[in-house]
């Protein structure tokens, strides 16, 4: 049956952790894993190193003026989207895992389709339709002979719109994680509590639940990361934040000081909340090592109990999809994009090659940073894997103003040298090139593979790399012949989810690409800042449509092959 | 096994597919031909095309181009020093472009052309930057709500009279920031500062949306009176779709304050960049940018004004009518931006 591990409890652990020679032993992974980092932490380091120059005082002016309303702003934002997401996510996800209604299965995958809905787009399809000049209140209004007195209707540029905005799009990233957590979990831990007395709502509570606590905690975490630095959406919906002080205070008012000042106060926020999630649960690891022959029977559900779980994993799909495709396939047939028609093949094409190959390289990145923290249980190794997933946070400006800054530094002095030794004018060699845009991606979405991965790690029980080591396996070789295998479905997971991201990303493609080098979200930008939403929604389309992709290859090899992943004949796990 | 081995293989092969893919495009970041000069634009318009293709045609000069915001466009002009591969940095508006001057990110031409053709105003003192086409940020009324005599300057819209029926968006815009600017110049910052409480005092909404969303909102009846740049107002007016052109029929454009000082314009500028590797091609596409034929393409393209006198009016601008300009150099209420931001923050406009 099913047995809980602790790191402490591990005999092999317990010998290596006797010295502060054996802790800190620089291996290999360590090394590599510390090289990572500190690329990771150079584009932060960039921006913020400006905090140690004389600034013009903005600060001073922020806090007697707009900073109280940061602060609540960026507070009711992160109290929002993580109450929200952690709601939706967990609630949906367990339904569809736990329990069998009509339309579950169906329901199982249309939940991750927001995914691939860019935060900003959702905005400004929800905008356009439900503002004061939209086609629901125009019609209200023309219904009833209203004018603007006569009737209140609420506001979507608001915090609450907002945040509405953000877990619509955000929840898959608790949906996903939560889903993988609870159909990984045995049946008979479950079954054991249900002989126990306890009822289904009971088993959810004191037994599914905080056995996927730190699953569901990644996908807070990253939605609240993703929510923080959010930019395009908020400033649009006339919110202001942290994130958008950061822009006013750098960009309107020159002060780089106040903003790094200001970054760096987010960062500690962001440290402050991992920080917290973590110490939490610092006492819990489980290990469920039972057979995997043995699924979760999952409840049928029958009558208004269908009804109503139908209803509440549609509602998201519905919300966070469906309707504001409705609005842009609207949009697109009311103006459309007929610029893009030519060039679509090669937006779509520069889009796709970027999002494919960040996967690849993110995802690989993670397996690293995820084996680091399995070897490392705590102390450095965790440590440097938090650090070097920080970018998630940070605006996607600051990263791309953080990773010009040394890349240019690079260039220009590389160019020195060989001036000097060879008489050649290298010009710049990373800059502008697509490696800048590459390494952008890793800064900002590590944390997101590495989520992905590390769930993958944990469901590993360590016991089964000391028997691959006793059976004369390298440490290598069980990476190849045992990690990976067991790791399939999470490397796909997140390989599928930084292609999407990527597809997405906006700020940072727009300013380190090369020249004439456009992108689907490049575009779509272009005409959005030029106020052209109708013809903005037929690149966000296909941007949607490409992301959806990914996400069905996601769902038909996680779903399809689920069982043979954990018994797949080549590992046995042991009893 | 079998079917993992096969599955690491395949991925070992896009592994390495996608590898070579990224090695080839990495390495020659831009290919320089003699004749070609490389663009850092905060242009975003479809209809720049025509104009760009048109100065490749005449000279035989093509145009490389990176289109961002400004601000970042500055941040990497700065990350790349000398090796900077920019030749000319356009803005779209004189904040901007002023501030990549004080960066130290433009040099100053002499140009025969340039200084006869653009007006002082619209242009950098020592050359460093230069003005190639105006928006005039202009009040619209609603045609059956309010008399545009009500609203002839951007003074009239904080009066009694005007409470709950205003609409503007927010102060991070630039547009804002740069009338703003204009205001501290004519009023000094203690005007100014009555001025931008007088605004939120009448706002119809906390300022949100683009200059086009005040425009819908002004003819759906949210407010009353909006201030917008004039060449939304036009691209709405020839709009291919039927909402934006009936919004924009809704409303009555007024140029302000044609009683006193002018309405205030900003321009869309360029310099060239102080790492020029191709000055000459710079500063040619430049005086393009001032040529009759350019200057008509701002027009009809982007229903933006020529800067240089006597190029025809194209619809709808023609309907428009002439308006006295403010000829506040675009360098001093440019200047000003850091204090227009401070005092729209205090005043709580959001």
């Amino acid at each position: 049956m099913a047995t809980a591990h602790d790191f402490r409890d591990n005999p092999t652990r317990l010998t290596a952790k006797k010295g502060w020679t054996a802790r800190f032993r620089p291996n290999g992974v360590f090394m590599a894993t510390a090289i990572l980092a500190l690329l990771m932490l150079l584009p932060i380091a960039a921006v913020l190193s400006s905090l140690f120059d004389t600034g013009r005082g903005s600060l001073g002016h922020l806090a007697s003026t707009i900073l109280p309303d940061l602060v609540i702003n960026t507070l009711g934002l992160v109290c929002m989207v993580g109450l929200g997401t952690a709601v939706v996510g967990t609630g949906t996800a367990w339904l569809v895992s736990a329990c069998r209604f009509p339309g579950s299965r169906f329901l199982q995958w249309m939940l991750l389709l927001p995914l691939a809905m860019p935060a900003y787009i959702i905005g400004y399809a929800y905008t356009d339709f439900l503002v004061f000049a939209g086609p629901l209140q125009t019609g209200l209004r023309e219904l009833f002979g209203w004018t603007r007195n006569d009737y209140w209707f609420p506001d979507i540029h608001s915090l609450w719109g907002v945040s509405v905005m953000l877990v619509l799009v955000l929840y898959p990233y608790v949906f996903f994680l939560a889903r993988t957590a609870f159909q990984e979990q045995s049946r008979g831990l479950l079954d054991v509590a249900r002989t126990l007395g306890r009822s289904p709502w009971n088993v959810f509570t004191t037994v599914a639940l905080p056995m996927a606590r730190p699953a569901i905690a990644a996908g807070v975490a990253l939605a609240l990361m993703e929510a923080i630095a959010d930019f395009g959406t908020v400033q649009y919906f006339g919110v202001q934040t942290f994130t958008t002080a950061i822009y006013r205070t750098w960009f309107g008012m020159g002060d780089r000081v106040a903003a790094a000042q200001l970054a760096s106060a987010l960062l500690a926020f962001v440290f402050l909340l991992v920080a917290l999630e973590h110490w939490s649960r610092s006492r819990q690891a489980y290990y469920d090592t039972s057979s995997r022959a043995l699924k979760p029977q999952p409840v049928m559900l029958r009558g208004w109990s269908a009804a109503w779980a139908f209803v509440a994993c549609a509602l998201p799909v519905l919300l966070g999809f469906v309707v504001p495709v409705v609005i842009l396939l609207d949009l697109h047939f009311d103006g459309g994009d007929s610029f893009l028609g030519n060039r679509l093949m090669v937006y779509a094409g520069n889009s796709f090659l970027l999002a494919s190959g960040a996967a690849l390289i993110v995802t690989a990145c993670a397996i690293l940073t995820g084996y680091c923290l399995r070897r490392s249980s705590g102390g450095a190794g965790a440590g440097l894997v938090r650090l070097s997933t920080l970018g998630y946070a940070i605006p996607g400006t600051i990263i791309a103003v953080g990773i010009l800054i040394p890349l240019g530094a690079f260039d220009n002095w590389f160019d020195g040298v060989m001036r000097n030794w060879f008489n050649i004018s290298t010009g710049l060699v990373l800059s502008g090139s697509v490696i800048a845009l590459l390494y952008a991606y890793t800064v900002r979405f590590l944390a997101v593979a590495n989520s992905a991965i590390e769930t993958g790690f944990k469901r590993i029980p360590l016991h089964i790399d000391d028997v691959a080591r006793t059976l004369g396996r390298t440490r290598r070789g069980v990476i190849i012949s045992v990690h990976l295998p067991l790791l399939r479905r999470s490397v796909l997971m997140s390989a599928a989810i930084v292609f999407v991201d990527v597809l997405k990303e906006l700020p940072a493609t727009l300013i380190v690409r090369p020249f004439n080098f456009d992108t689907l979200a490049v575009r779509v930008y272009q005409l959005a800042s030029d106020e052209r939403l109708s013809e903005a929604a037929t690149g966000s389309l296909v941007i949607v449509a490409i992301g959806l992709v990914p996400i069905f290859l996601l769902t038909r090899f996680a779903d399809s092959r689920s069982g043979q992943i954990s018994t797949a004949p080549a590992i046995k796990i042991p009893q | 096994m079998s079917v993992i081995n096969s599955t690491l293989n395949r991925r070992r092969f896009v592994l390495a597919a996608t590898g070579s893919a990224v090695g080839v495009l990495a390495a020659p970041a831009i290919v320089r031909a003699a004749e070609e000069i490389n663009l850092y634009s905060s242009r975003h318009y479809d209809t720049d095309e025509a104009l760009y293709a048109n100065f490749t045609k005449l000279t035989g000069v093509g145009i490389n181009r990176i289109e961002a915001k400004a601000d970042e466009l500055i941040e990497r002009m700065k990350a790349e020093g000398s090796n900077s591969p920019a030749d000319v940095f356009i803005s779209v508006d004189a904040g901007r472009i002023e501030r990549a001057n004080q960066e130290n990110l433009l040099q100053p031409v002499q140009s025969e052309v340039l200084s006869t053709r653009i007006p002082l105003h619209l242009r950098h003192s020592d050359g460093s930057w230069f003005g190639f086409s105006k928006r005039a940020r202009i009040i619209v009324v609603s045609k059956d709500r309010m008399d545009p005599k009500d609203a002839p300057s951007y003074e009239s819209l904080t009066g009694e009279a005007m409470k709950g029926k205003v609409l503007i968006r927010s102060s991070g815009n630039i547009y804002n920031q740069s009338l703003m600017g204009s205001i501290i110049m004519a009023h000094g910052s203690d005007g100014a500062a009555d001025w931008a409480r007088g605004i939120v005092a009448n706002l119809a909404r906390s300022p949100k949306g683009g200059d086009r969303d005040q425009i819908k909102a002004v003819a759906a009846g949210e407010g009353d009176v909006g201030v917008v740049n004039s060449y939304y107002l036009g691209k709405m007016i020839k709009s291919d779709q039927k909402a934006q052109r009936e919004a924009a029929e809704k409303v009555t454009l007024v140029f302000p304050n044609q009683a006193d000082r002018g309405t205030h314009v900003n321009i869309s500028g360029g310099g060239v960049a102080r790492h020029a590797k191709n000055k000459q091609g710079a500063i040619k596409f430049l005086e393009y940018l001032a040529s009759d034929q350019a200057q008509e393409y701002f027009a009809a393209g982007n229903t933006e004004y020529p800067v240089v006198a006597g190029i025809p009016l194209p619809s709808p601008l023609d309907t428009f009518g002439d308006f006295k300009e403010d000829t506040l150099n675009a360098q001093l209420f440019a200047s000003l931006n850091s204090e227009a931001v401070q005092i729209m923050d205090r005043a709580g406009w959001k």
